[in-house]
């Protein structure tokens, strides 16, 4: 259980993903449009990082050094495949409004990140659990993101915040805010 | 035909740039633009790679998956092409330009992970109707990718000597310059030819 506990504040907290490893910036801009497209495309990067932290962390003492960053490329992409699919015949409307971004999971460096950093190292059941972890970190962020620009472009009707030049100022301004509060948290201590 | 080539550079590069209106390449956008110099290699290691992963992946596509009704490996498939390629381009480099290599090497391996290369692949499988466009479209996405990070590198460099609050600095100002250059590019959108 304190397992658990731990995956989940260093993933959402203290080496959230967005904010502080600043990874996967590719999506985290291009579907933060609206709140459903935010966590749509959370929860499916976080199917994908649990199960291909796992797979990985099993088959970890087979796969050889040399070749291993493509080993995880395969896993991961097969798994990025079946979510895709899934989409596709469960919730088509999601599947249509965040695309192409679908397969790009494939290159989202957080799961990369975290096979090569976790996975590899450590055993299955904890790498589920980081993949969690890590995963719920990644939809929080981008549910904060979109409801920020699903609130000002779409409700008060500031166009300006649904394209893309919105979505790089919100996001600055908030890796500042974040910033400063966990410095301020370092000068308290 | 030039026509239609002439539209493909225009939509790649400006109105439908692949970084500042598509949102792909974000993280070597964000990294590798501190230095103009550096900036400049990896978009020229990036277009490259563009458009021989769009000639690989696109005869792949339309000759083996299409034809064969695999079009379900297509992201499994292209990535791999894209990995073992990038790995190729490596060693050849290493091999036999070692002075190109010298400059573009520490680059190569993190275009595997830049999803714009990825994507452009995706886009010109789903969209170009043959293998001529497909790579003039890889091509062109680089160049827009290398228009981008340049233009960003240039105004991060200039910034480095100004005055900003310090808790902008780093990601948060490349991210503010950023949404700045992405209202420029905005200003293209509608714009078609042909």
């Amino acid at each position: 259980m304190k397992f658990l506990k731990d995956s989940l504040k260093r993933g959402i907290i203290t080496e959230n993903p967005t904010f502080v490893l600043v990874l996967g910036m590719c999506p985290t801009l291009a579907v933060t449009t609206t709140v459903a497209n935010g966590i749509g495309m959370g929860l499916s990067a976080t199917i994908v990082l649990m199960l291909s932290n796992f797979f990985i962390s099993l088959l970890r003492k087979f796969i050889p050094q040399k070749v291993r960053i493509a080993a995880y490329i395969v896993v991961i992409a097969s798994f990025v495949t079946i979510v895709q699919m899934l989409l596709q015949a469960y919730f088509p409307d999601l599947y249509k409004s965040l695309g192409i971004f679908i397969p790009l999971i494939v290159v989202n460096c957080i799961i990369l990140a975290r096979a090569e950093a976790f996975a590899s190292k450590n055993g299955p059941f904890a790498s589920l659990l980081d993949g969690l972890g890590m995963g719920l970190g990644f939809t929080v962020s981008l549910t904060l993101i979109s409801a920020i620009r699903q609130v000002l472009g779409s409700v008060l009707k500031i166009g300006f915040f649904t394209l893309p030049p919105g979505g790089f100022l919100v996001l600055g301004l908030l890796l500042a805010a974040f910033g400063v509060l966990s410095n301020k948290g370092g000068k308290d201590k | 035909m030039i026509a239609e080539l002439f539209a493909i550079s225009l939509a790649a590069i400006l109105v439908e740039n692949f970084v500042l209106v598509q949102f792909m390449g974000i993280c070597p956008f964000l990294g590798v633009s501190k230095k103009v110099e550096t900036a400049l290699g990896m978009g020229i290691a990036v277009t490259f790679v563009m458009a021989i992963s769009n000639l690989l992946t696109f005869i792949v596509d339309k000759y083996v998956l299409k034809a064969y009704g695999f079009e379900y490996l297509q992201t499994i498939v292209f990535i791999l092409i894209i990995a073992a390629l990038v790995q190729f381009v490596e060693m050849f480099l290493q091999k036999s330009l070692p002075t190109l290599y010298a400059s573009l090497g520490i680059y190569l391996p993190l275009i595997t992970t830049n999803c714009a290369v990825l994507g452009v692949a995706i886009t010109a499988a789903e969209d170009s109707e043959s293998v001529i466009t497909a790579v003039w479209q890889g091509a062109m996405a680089g160049v827009g990718f290398l228009l981008a990070i340049l233009l960003l590198a240039g105004i991060r460099e200039r910034l480095d000597d100004e005055k900003y609050p310090k808790a902008l600095r780093g990601f948060p100002i490349a991210l503010i310059t950023a949404s700045l250059l992405a209202i420029a590019f905005l200003g293209f959108s509608g714009f078609t030819v042909g």
